[in-house]
């Protein structure tokens, strides 16, 4: 089990220091990443919707509940590029509106995911013994909780809860980002881990240690950065798993209120119109659909960008 | 192996322990009430609502229903559904075999993918072919299941009219006519959850398989002269089986989660639509029980791919 | 009512569009005297009609098999345990009761022999006493026969708080003896004017006395009949799945001729309600949908395929969407609780604003655009049966004039557009459950509230959350910590006695009852009180008929509650498929008759 990390276990980056043909490891990533051709073309997507998401309400300037039974389930036309929906409300706001929640949800709960992952699997790799053990035994636990089915309980037990306490749009948000984020740091805290255990042991690190670099300075500065490389990788692999997450529980009923229409939620209230308004339903599984794709491509071309083994 | 086994099943135990407080206090912190349908309809006095939630014992202490549940689970009483007045255990095993039925034929439609499309990706990595397998498992892996699953509903239940799309358990035939009916009934769910699982596996095998076809044994075995299919089948395939088997194993419990969405859309009466159900119900028992399952089942599968995983890689030593 | 209003509305009875007898029962609402009122009743033949469901199948079996779609499964088949209506229908396969209602709220004898009435003296003269005479041919489905001793057994199984029955309210303040082996008689300890709650309709069904006497009160769980029905109605047990599937079979000793047309039925549960309707109306996989909680357009376009399996049949019912006004404080906390009953609404207690909110509810709009045919738009609280539905109610929608009246009432409008009076700010909190179409509502009447200068913010609630017995949980709708609310209630039984107990004032709910008080509004009406008390004891049904409009008008007028719509059941059935509905009873409380036509 432990031999099945997504990425190479050893991820040697170049050493740090130069000379005159210096190429900076960023820059070097840079060059094998443009080879990737589906990972650019997914990356420049990934940078065009994000674009989008966070400049577009500024210039489609149509509120996200304006209602109009007039225009119901219309299709796309020049007043609505979108379509409206079964009240009349404009598609393409709701889309822009839907983008900043979506996406938010899967940065934030990669963050989560990120942080306690990178905390929990730094402090087990860098002790031994006992804290190291309770460490992998708490991930071991996590990794067992059914998470998908715990998803749901926590959604549909706390939501009203922490609605009442922070209004509905930020506690849905922040039980979400929390949840999902709390139930995927395992892989990260293991890879991490992974990282550790093989890096402490390395040259350059015994070098800083035998020059009386405290551990913490062994850490931030020799260890961390080096590790990141795997860690970077998985991270695109949970905004895409919280991005699909949140559109699951949406689905279910289980995610934001009617009045807060992210992506996912926008699907569930298409879905009963599909045979008539197919552009509703299309509109928003087509976004959920090709965010997550552009970023899987991105993170795979990052991957073999990072992997020092693979030649390119 | 005896020892290892017996160490990794007492590492197991606080674990099963730590899930059930974890999911036991989850539930009794939640708001919710099993009996609210009671509450809305004017007919039923509100002090019957009260008296069942005294005879369930909901009106007692966290810790105490806790080490009552505990007590109960220890002597094989899985507990008593509110929503259904019976055991829970009757639930959930009347559920059992349509739930492996369909994941079941789910997972060997995704290794019916997986594997071939992977190996052979593998083996010609960069051509055509690889591009294309490799896209479109892309494809496969981004599209949610709830949206596959509507679309497959519109297209080939509504549209075409050739596959109903409300699966019955017990289709009250039998023979032939009971395999042609279970075929239709079960190819949309299972085709969407294989389907998504495949594109995700062939990923892996597709990596498992180059990670060794590079190796030295392997050209080796190419300079001997032996055939390219042998080379592979025997070779190479072998060899880089064993990180696939194992994460196939792994990924048992997410299949088993991950099939909720599916089995609302398609109606399956599986474990996950039993556990969406008790929850909408408010039926802590049945949550807490199905919950627990899929916790047993994640660390069950667990110990399966650490033995298997020993077993094909005669290089790990268990320890 | 002038004259002319009199003209026109016996116009409307000429062309049909009202009943004869909807017409005399408005005549009553307008305080007709009584003896004049029940002349012209008795004229218009207001006894119970029989309810005639045309059969036409000429012997038993033979119609293949029934399956019925729900999109909640049943979770248990015991009727004195059901939860909620996908129980009842499920124990309604295999159990009856004594007698079932009927669409237009008269009772039909089912293991009956006929339905009691005061000429042969069935029902008491005192009214404290009904005599139920029962049919002598019946058997249960292992062959035992059935008697008065399964009758009493009922009522002694299920008033027995140990059994924790949910049918325990038809049956605990009535005492029930054996008069001969096929007589029963239900005592009351007071004159009750409505006799015909226990042993009736979705919560009358009978259970065999000799599987379940072992098993009565704190074993109850124990019998094994719960999961395994024996009963006497037309299909037998053949499997149970709890919220998946119940199949059965013809029940081949029916003691009814002919009847029933299919030899097997199964009840599939799951799902949602669209994709249920879908498999009716657009792939007819199934025979029937239950329970079409589904936005009307949709069903409107699947109907009208012209590939359609099926359609869709509106039945109707007395459940009711209304806004609710907090007659109480939901913003400060006396003696521990948010909207004490002691309080008063610091906006609410404005006659005018709650007469201009009553001005901005568009109900029309609610129909036209959100429930179709699904949600009819209503001034009244009552709205069927139709001898109960008030006449003397209008209702309008009208910005101008709920404006007009908060300007004379002395809200001025405050430099954001939001009037205010004495340092109030005209702001309130609309809450409901989650559900797209309530969403939809609420939006809605938040738009002309914005238009009249009422800062109105919107709170939805999940269901279980809102509609929980939960004390500890202020967001329920009992707890009422808003200003207003917006949900159905349910009128169960053709008789509206315990549907208008929720306007009274000792049913108030608050925290010395634990909230369990039926009166969530908190209004408080001595007339009302007065009213109600007169109708419980009051013995001719015309008198009574009208104390029950009094109420309405009563809450209606003040008002307590804005009616919305109200609320027909909706079935999707398959196009050949001939089925009695009833909104007072259960979809299956006459599944004897259902019969494919060919």
């Amino acid at each position: 089990m432990a031999g099945l990390t997504l990425a190479s276990p050893t991820a040697d980056a170049p050493p740090l220091g130069g000379h005159a043909r210096y190429v900076s490891p960023s820059r070097e990533t840079w060059r094998r990443f443009r080879r990737h051709r589906l990972a650019v073309a997914g990356a420049l997507l990934l940078v065009l919707m994000v674009l989008a998401v966070a400049l577009g309400p500024l210039v489609w300037r149509v509120p996200i509940d304006d209602i109009d039974f007039a225009a119901q389930l219309a299709g796309p036309s020049w007043s609505h590029p979108l379509g409206t929906d079964d009240l009349g409300q404009d598609l393409l706001a709701r889309m822009l509106y839907g983008g900043r929640i979506s996406l938010s949800v899967g940065l934030a709960a990669m963050a989560v995911a990120l942080v306690v992952g990178t905390v929990v699997g730094a402090i087990a790799g860098v002790s031994r013994g006992s804290v190291d053990m309770a460490l992998m035994w708490l991930t071991d636990l996590f990794l067992s909780l059914p998470a998908l089915p715990l998803l749901l309980l926590i959604m549909y037990l706390f939501r009203d809860t922490l609605t009442a306490l922070v209004g509905p749009q930020l506690g849905v948000f922040v039980l979400i980002v929390a949840v999902i984020g709390g139930l995927r740091w395992m892989q990260v805290a293991r890879l991490v881990r992974a990282q550790f255990l093989s890096l402490r042991e390395k040259e350059f690190v015994e070098a800083a240690r035998a020059l009386g670099a405290t551990t913490w300075r062994q850490v931030m500065r020799h260890i961390l950065p080096n590790s990141l490389g795997p860690v970077i990788v998985a991270a695109t692999v949970e905004v895409a798993a919280a991005i699909i997450n949140e559109a699951t529980l949406s689905f279910l009923g289980l995610g934001f209120p009617p009045d807060t229409p992210s992506w996912g939620r926008i699907l569930y209230d298409a879905k009963d119109n599909l045979d008539v308004a197919p552009h509703w339903a299309l509109v928003a599984g087509g976004a959920i659909f090709f965010t997550v794709l552009s970023i899987n491509f991105a993170g795979d071309g990052l991957r073999d960008a990072l992997d020092p083994r693979k030649v390119m | 192996m005896g020892r290892y086994l017996l160490k990794r099943l007492a590492i197991a135990v606080p674990s099963v322990l730590g899930i059930s407080i974890v999911l036991f206090t989850v539930l009794a912190l939640a708001p919710g009430d099993p009996f609210e349908e009671l509450a809305s309809n004017p007919n039923v006095p509100p002090a019957v609502a009260m008296a069942l939630r005294a005879k369930f014992g909901l009106d007692d202490p966290i810790a105490v229903r806790y080490l009552h549940w505990l007590a109960a689970m220890l002597q094989g009483d899985w507990g008593f559904s509110f929503a259904s007045r019976m055991d829970v255990s009757t639930l959930i095993w009347q559920r059992l075999p349509t739930t492996l039925l369909v994941i079941g034929l789910s997972q060997i439609v995704a290794l019916l993918i997986a594997l071939p499309v992977g190996v052979f990706s593998a083996t010609r990595p960069y051509s055509l072919f690889d591009q294309i397998a490799n896209t479109l498992a892309f494809i496969g892996f981004s599209l949610p299941t709830f949206f596959t699953g509507i679309l497959f509903i519109l297209t080939f239940s509504i549209y075409l009219h050739w596959l109903p799309f409300v699966y019955r358990a017990d289709l009250g035939v039998t023979g032939w006519r009971w395999v042609w009916e279970e075929f239709r009934q079960a190819l949309m769910p299972v085709m969407v959850l294989g389907l998504f699982q495949g594109a995700s596996w062939t990923r892996y095998a597709r990596s498992a398989v180059l990670d060794v076809i590079r190796l030295d044994y392997v050209t080796t075995a190419r300079a001997k002269g032996l055939a390219e299919s042998a080379v592979v089948m025997k070779h190479v395939v072998r060899n880089a089986l064993a990180p696939v088997v194992t994460l196939v194993a792994l990924s048992m419990p997410a299949v088993f989660g991950g099939a909720i969405v599916t089995e609302q859309i398609f109606r399956v009466p599986g474990i996950g639509s039993l556990l969406v159900s008790a929850m909408l119900a408010n039926d802590t028992p049945v949550v807490m029980a199905v919950t627990f399952v899929f916790a047993c089942l994640v660390i069950l599968f667990n110990l399966i791919a650490d033995l298997l995983y020993g077993w094909l890689d005669p290089r790990i030593a268990y320890r | 009512m002038n004259e002319q209003d009199l003209r026109v509305l016996i116009g409307t009875v000429k062309t049909g569009q009202v009943s004869r007898r909807a017409f005399v029962r408005r005549m009553v609402g307008l305080g007709l005297t009584a003896p004049f009122a029940s002349l012209l009743l008795q004229h218009a033949g207001v006894a119970a009609e029989p309810a005639t469901v045309a059969y036409k199948p000429t012997k038993a079996g033979g119609g293949g098999s029934l399956k019925t779609l729900f999109w909640q499964g049943a979770t248990l088949l015991n009727p004195h345990f059901a939860v909620g209506t996908k129980d009842q229908e499920g124990s309604r396969i295999f159990y009856e009761p004594l007698a079932g209602w009927a669409p237009d709220g008269d009772l039909v004898p089912m293991l009956a022999a006929e339905i009691p009435d005061p000429e042969s003296g069935g029902v008491a003269k005192d009214g404290k006493s009904v005599t139920w005479k029962l049919k002598q041919n019946v058997q249960w489905h292992d062959g035992k026969p059935f008697t008065a001793d399964d009758v009493v057994f009922n009522w002694e199984y299920a008033s027995d708080p140990a059994t924790a029955a949910t049918t325990i309210g038809n049956y605990q303040d009535v005492k029930v003896e054996k008069v001969d082996p096929f007589t029963v008689r239900v005592l009351f300890a007071k004159p009750t004017p409505f006799w015909a709650a226990a042993f009736t309709g979705q919560s009358g069904m009978i259970i065999p006395k000799h599987l379940f006497e072992a098993f009565k009160g704190g074993n109850s769980r124990e019998a094994p009949a719960n999961l395994k029905p024996v009963g006497t109605g037309p299909y037998r047990f053949v499997a149970f799945t709890p919220g998946d599937v119940v199949r059965g079979e013809r029940n081949p000793n029916y003691h009814e001729p002919n009847r029933p047309y299919f030899d097997t039925i199964e009840m599939k549960g799951g799902g949602d309600a669209v994709s249920a309707a879908r498999a009716v109306i657009q792939t007819g996989e199934y025979d029937y949908a239950w329970n079409m909680q589904v936005e009307d357009q949709i069903l409107t376009r699947l109907e009208q395929d012209p590939d359609a399996h099926g359609r869709i049949e509106i039945t109707p019912t007395g459940n009711i969407e209304h806004i609710q006004l907090n007659s109480s404080d939901p913003w400060t906390e006396v003696d521990g609780e948010r909207s004490n009953p002691k309080t008063k609404h610091p906006l609410f207690s404005d006659p005018a604003v709650r007469q201009a909110m009553k001005l901005l509810v568009d109900r029309q709009a609610v129909q036209d655009h959100i429930y179709g045919r699904t949600g009819i738009a209503t001034g009244n609280f009552i709205n069927n049966p139709k001898r109960f539905v008030s006449p003397n109610t209008h209702w309008e929608f009208n910005i101008d004039k709920a404006n007009k009246l908060l300007d004379e009432a002395g809200w001025k409008r405050g430099s954001d557009g939001i009037r205010g009076k004495d340092g109030k700010r005209l702001k309130l909190l609309f809450q409901t459950s989650i559900n797209a179409p309530r969403q939809k509502n609420q939006a809605i009447v938040k738009e002309a509230c914005e238009k009249t200068g009422i800062e109105m913010e919107l709170k939805s609630v999940t269901a279980s959350v809102f509609f929980s017995s939960d004390v500890a949980n202020p967001d329920t709708y009992r707890h009422f910590s808003a200003d207003m609310q917006m949900y159905t209630t349910t009128m169960g039984s053709p008789d509206p006695e315990t549907f208008m107990r929720q306007f009274l004032s000792w049913e108030i709910a608050s925290k010395a009852n634990k909230w369990q008080g039926r009166n969530v509004t908190r209004w408080h009406s001595d007339d009302y009180d007065a009213a109600f008390k007169a109708s419980q004891s009051e013995l001719d049904p015309v008198k009574r008929a009208a104390l029950f409009i009094k109420m309405n008008d009563l809450v209606v007028d003040d008002p307590a509650v804005i009616p919305d719509v109200y609320r027909p059941g909706v079935t999707a059935l398959s196009k050949k498929l001939k089925v009695p509905l009833s909104g007072w009873d259960n979809d299956f409380w006459n599944l004897k008759d259902w019969y494919r036509d060919v």
